[in-house]
This record gives structure tokens, C-alpha cells and sequence, in this order.
């Protein structure tokens, strides 16, 4: 462990091993984040990148390794919520949103409140709720739908969706997986611009496949192969490395 | 009107002022008409729908957990016949020296089987107070614990389902046992009086048919500003998508054991008010097809609309009195054959389909026209 690394970054993850069934997903990973910066991580399937996000919100304890939130957080102590307390939200592959919610309950929800059992059934909601969640559905576009299930969003809206749950936790580190899979590319577009936006006041890691996704993102871009880092720079720099080429960009 | 009451929607409004108006007019009807009359009720017509409306309490309980957080309990007789066995304790400690002993504390079943003394677990149901908390604890108590372990283990779906059918039988094997003290397989029964008043007579039959509908309507109120409250959407959260309700940093173990446990508390508060009404509790109300038979109740009623689940319990409960009597072997292929009906043409329930408004929402639906997409989704 690295002291002046570890107090300096928001995310510190190092020598993480995870072992499915004697199967490695993850050998060794180390990744550290810097407050404020968005990061991409590619990788072919297998690589790792889901597992990670498991390791780092706490659905996975890993076997060896630490991982560390803003330098004093163990997070492999922590249970999901707890996590997500603290600050760090998560997107899902597919979409997953309250279908039976509507729009602006799913926002609700997800806005940053008291999460104890008493406090929902109880409690009364904060005064500047509904102006929370007026601006959150205006960042991701979804103010026309406010009263709309979510069940019936298109794929792209229920993403959108899925981003501004996000958002209203307010928290300080967002893992996004994969979020323009099975998107239109005016709608890869677009969230390629909502997603600058947010990261102007907001670390993210962005796992893609989208290499073109990746490029527009313009930032710094781990690569993750068997269950390690490969490479780590500029997309540019990565994409020229024959190691890359040979694993991910080359197939 | 008040934001609270704002929360209670029209079939709810409508369900609360049916069961008031019944327990005013049944009342009424029973005991202020002359037999002869075209409006007198006869006694065990009371005492059928007292039975009805207990089951609508239970279903109502069901569809709690199953309809709104997607917990698919196939073991909830077993908190209401735990209900039941506690009513039934206070109203055999009432008989006195009137059993076929006269002995002043032991029931009858004591006498015959050798007991000296009053086993512990009967101690205090001699006094009404008592026997109510039990009512309330006893279930509750073994939903927290079984809960607390289900849940906090993340045991969901079907595998929860199973567990729940377990312990609902593992119940039923326990109380068969004579030396359990509860009366063995012929159970607790030939009960005088409740509060000093002769159970079987017409005026404490209309009184405890009242004192059901007055609880049901309350319960139903209560559980509708339950589940439009915040709380209620989280549960809502935990149906639809619970590893996304834990990620936004909700507790689902804690959400699913308060509801849970409240669940059976309501379920035992049925069986508590269903044993002096049909003046028997045994083992056979745990079986695992009473359980089931419930939630076939609150699937035709409409799952997740709560009014619907008790409309669902009284309908079907009536079919069963009609069946049972006119064609009686056929009765169980006629409650599968509406169970696969619902559930592949009225996924919704009655309730869905007199409302035609979506519960659950899907694709869009147009009118009266409920398309496959509607199919809610598998509990979890």
C-alpha cells in the first residue's frame, strides 16, 4: 500500500484477488482514482470489469486485496447500502429501473433522504424535494415524462432514467456500465454529452465496449485483461499499445 | 381534505363503507327482524360471512408482502392459525367446570391424557388481555425470527416460498403431537363463552361479525396509507427491482421484515377472530393448502390492490360454499381451473378488470383490451 497514493485519491483499489469457483476473475487489480476525474475502463468479456464493479459497491468481497473510498473507507467491510451511502452509484448493463414507479417517483426514490424503514413510513419529505427532482429530470431530459411509468420508456429513456437515479443519490463516485449499449447513435450522442456534463461535478467510471463511445468521452482509459490492468493512458496511446491490439483491438 | 385521507383511493373508499354499513345492517338484520321476515338473516349465514371476512383479513395480510414487496409467502395459515390457537386457548381456560370433567383449570383433552397440571405455555390465557398479545406476538414473533434469518440471508423467490410451505408444516407436525399440549389432532373446540357472553349465541355472532368488518375496514385504510406512503413505494422498489433498491442504499432485509412481520400480525389478528366464529381450531388450518388456497384468493382478486385480495377471499370462499355443497368432488378441479384462467386472461384480478386501470404497468394497454405484456412480473 501506497500512503500518499492512498490519501490522495478517492478510489484506491489495490491487489484485489477474486476466485469464482477456482475460476480467477480478478488477479491482482490495482486501479487508484483521483477526485474528480472520469476514467474508462475496456476490456474484452472476461476481462474483469463487472466483477470489479462488484468488488467496489460490495456485492463481492474479494478474497485478497484492499480497496479503499476517499482514503479512510474499507470497503470491504460494508454491505451494498452502506456503500452507497457513503456516496458511490451504480448503473446497471441493462436498465433497471421501478417499472411500476413512475418517472418521477423512481427519482424520488433515489433522491439523497433519511433510507431507514421508520423514516419512509413516517417522515416527512425535505422542502426543496420536489425542486431536487425538478432539476435532476431536467439534466436527463425526462421532464415531459415525469408522470409516465417507467415500464413504458423507451431502452434509451429507461437508461436515462437509470443516470438520474444516480444523480439523486448525489454521490461522488458514479460506476456506469456499459451505458450506451443498445442505444441509437443520436442516443450515444447525447449521453455522451450528458455524461461530460455530470462529470464536471462528479468522479466517474465509465465501463464500455463502445470504443467510439470511448474516444468522444476524451479521457483517461484503463484496460483490463484477465482479471489485471494491461494498460493505462490516453486512448490514443492504449489503442497503439501492441499488447491492446493484440487482446481487444485487434479481434 | 386531508393529505392522509387524500392517499385512499376510490376502491378502498368504497370497500371501507361497505364493511361499516354491514356491520351496522347485519347486525340489524340478525337480530331486530322477526324470523319470518324476508329480511331476517339467519344465524349461520353470520357466522359464513364472519368466516368470509376473516379470510379477506388474511388475504389482505397476503397481499402485502406477495402483491407489493414480492415476497411469495406459501405459509401464512400458519400465522393465522396460530391466531387462532391463541383465541382458542382463552375461550377453553372459559369453559371452566363445564367440560365433560369439571376440572376448574385443565381443558378436557388434559384431564384424558393424565396432565396434573397446567402446562406453562397455557398459563395466563385465562385473562382476555393476555391472549390478545399473544394473538399479536406469537406470529409476529416467528415472522421476525424466520425473517430475520430468510432475509438477511437473501433467501428470495421460489426458494423462500419453499421455506415458508416448510415451516407451515413443520407447525402441523408439531400440533398433531398430543404432547405438544394443544390438543392433539382433534385441537381446541366446544367453546362456552367469550368475555362472559355465550359464543354460540345470535347476538355475540352478530357482535363478532361487526367487530371483523370493523377490523378489516381499519386494516385496509391503514395498509393503503401504508403502501402509498414512502415506505410503500420502497416496498414497490424491492418487487420491481431489488438489487437496484439496495444499490440506491435501501436496507431490503429490514424493509422485507417489518412488512413481513406486520403481515402475520394482521394474519394471526384474522385467526384470532375466525376461531370463535366457527367454534373449532385444529391442525388442519395448518396445512399447506390453506396456505396456498390464500394466495389463489388474492391472484383472482387482483394482486397488489389490496381491496382486491379481500374481494378475491370472499368470492372464492363463497364458490367454495356453494361447490363443496352442490358438486363437492369437483370443487378443487374448479378452483385450479379459475386460478390457470386468472392468471393467464385476468392477470390483474377482478379488481383489474372492473377498474381497468393498470396496477402493473406494461405496455399500454388499450381499453378493456389486457395484452400478455400485462403479466405481472414473477414474485421475487
Amino acid at each position: 500500500m501506497d500512503p500518499a497514493t492512498l490519501t490522495r485519491s478517492l478510489l484506491y483499489l489495490d491487489g484485489i484477488n477474486v476466485t469464482f469457483d477456482g475460476y480467477k476473475a480478478l488477479r491482482g487489480l490495482s486501479l487508484t482514482l483521483e477526485p474528480g476525474e472520469m476514467r474508462a475502463i475496456i476490456g474484452p468479456n472476461g476481462a474483469g470489469k463487472t466483477t470489479m464493479m462488484d468488488v467496489i459497491t460490495g456485492k463481492t468481497r474479494p478474497d485478497e486485496g484492499d480497496v479503499y473510498f476517499r482514503g479512510s473507507h474499507d470497503l470491504t467491510q460494508l454491505d451494498e447500502a452502506s456503500i452507497a451511502q457513503l456516496g458511490i452509484g451504480r448503473k446497471f448493463q441493462k436498465p433497471t429501473v421501478f417499472e411500476s414507479h413512475t418517472v418521477e417517483d423512481n427519482i424520488l426514490l433515489a433522491l439523497k433522504a433519511p433510507r431507514k424503514a421508520i423514516a419512509t413510513l413516517f417522515g416527512s419529505p425535505a422542502e426543496d424535494q420536489q425542486a431536487r427532482i425538478d432539476r435532476i429530470l431536467e439534466t436527463v431530459r425526462l421532464t415531459d415524462h415525469r408522470n409516465r411509468y417507467a415500464a413504458d420508456l423507451s431502452h434509451g429513456q429507461k437508461q436515462w432514467l437509470e443516470i438520474g437515479m444516480l444523480l439523486a443519490q448525489d454521490p461522488k463516485l458514479l460506476l456506469v456500465d456499459e451505458p450506451v449499449a443498445g442505444m441509437t447513435d443520436s442516443e450515444t450522442i447525447q449521453t455522451a454529452l450528458l455524461l461530460k456534463a455530470i462529470a464536471k461535478n462528479h468522479s466517474i467510471i465509465v465501463v464500455e465496449h463502445d470504443m467510439d463511445f470511448v474516444r468522444e468521452l476524451g479521457v483517461k482509459v484503463t484496460v483490463l485483461h484477465e482479471g489485471s490492468v494491461l494498460a493505462e493512458g490516453p486512448i490514443d496511446a492504449v489503442s497503439a499499445d501492441p499488447r491492446v491490439v493484440e487482446v481487444y483491438l485487434g479481434r | 381534505m386531508s393529505p392522509l385521507l387524500a392517499r385512499v383511493d376510490g376502491r378502498a373508499r368504497i370497500a371501507i363503507i361497505v364493511l361499516i354499513a354491514v356491520a351496522i345492517l347485519v347486525p340489524v338484520l340478525a337480530l331486530a327482524t322477526p324470523p319470518r321476515s324476508a329480511f331476517h338473516m339467519p344465524p349461520y349465514l353470520v357466522a359464513l360471512f364472519g368466516k368470509y371476512l376473516c379470510f379477506a383479513l388474511l388475504a389482505g395480510a397476503l397481499d402485502l408482502v406477495w402483491g407489493y414487496c414480492g415476497i411469495l409467502s406459501l405459509g401464512h395459515g400458519a400465522f393465522f392459525a396460530l391466531g387462532g390457537y391463541a383465541m382458542g386457548m382463552y375461550l377453553m381456560r372459559q369453559i371452566g367446570t363445564r367440560g365433560v370433567y369439571a376440572d376448574p383449570i385443565l381443558p378436557d383433552f388434559m384431564v384424558f391424557l393424565n396432565y396434573k397440571a397446567l402446562p406453562y405455555t397455557w398459563w395466563g390465557f385465562n385473562h382476555f388481555p393476555y391472549a390478545l398479545l399473544m394473538v399479536v406476538l406469537v406470529p409476529g414473533l416467528l415472522a421476525f425470527a424466520f425473517g430475520w434469518l430468510a432475509f438477511r440471508s437473501r433467501v428470495t423467490g421460489v426458494y423462500l416460498s419453499i421455506i415458508t410451505q416448510a415451516m407451515t408444516y413443520a407447525l402441523l407436525l408439531a400440533f398433531f403431537r398430543n404432547d405438544m399440549g394443544f390438543g392433539g389432532n382433534n385441537g381446541l373446540t366446544d367453546f362456552k363463552d367469550i368475555l362472559g357472553f355465550n359464543v354460540q349465541s345470535d347476538a355475540t355472532r352478530a357482535s363478532l361479525f361487526a367487530i371483523t368488518a370493523i377490523i378489516l375496514a381499519a386494516t385496509l385504510l391503514i395498509a393503503q396509507l401504508i403502501v402509498t406512503s414512502k415506505f410503500g413505494k420502497v416496498l414497490i422498489a424491492i418487487r420491481d427491482a431489488e438489487s437496484r433498491t439496495r444499490f440506491i442504499g435501501y436496507r431490503v432485509e429490514n424493509y422485507k421484515l417489518a412488512v413481513f412481520t406486520l403481515s402475520a400480525v394482521l394474519a394471526g389478528i384474522a385467526g384470532a377472530l375466525y376461531v370463535p366464529q366457527v367454534g373449532i381450531i385444529n391442525p388442519s388450518e395448518f396445512a399447506p393448502t390453506n396456505s396456498i388456497e390464500a394466495v389463489i384468493w388474492v391472484a383472482i382478486g387482483g394482486r397488489g390492490t389490496l381491496v382486491g385480495a379481500a374481494l378475491g377471499a370472499v368470492l372464492v370462499n363463497w364458490g367454495k360454499t356453494y361447490f363443496t355443497g352442490a358438486l363437492p368432488e369437483y370443487w378443487l378441479f374448479a378452483l385450479g381451473l379459475l386460478f390457470i384462467l386468472v392468471t393467464l386472461f385476468l392477470p390483474q384480478g377482478i379488481v383489474g378488470v372492473i377498474s381497468r386501470r393498470r396496477t402493473i404497468p406494461g405496455k399500454d394497454v388499450e381499453e378493456g383490451k389486457v395484452d400478455s405484456a400485462d403479466v405481472p412480473a414473477p414474485a421475487r
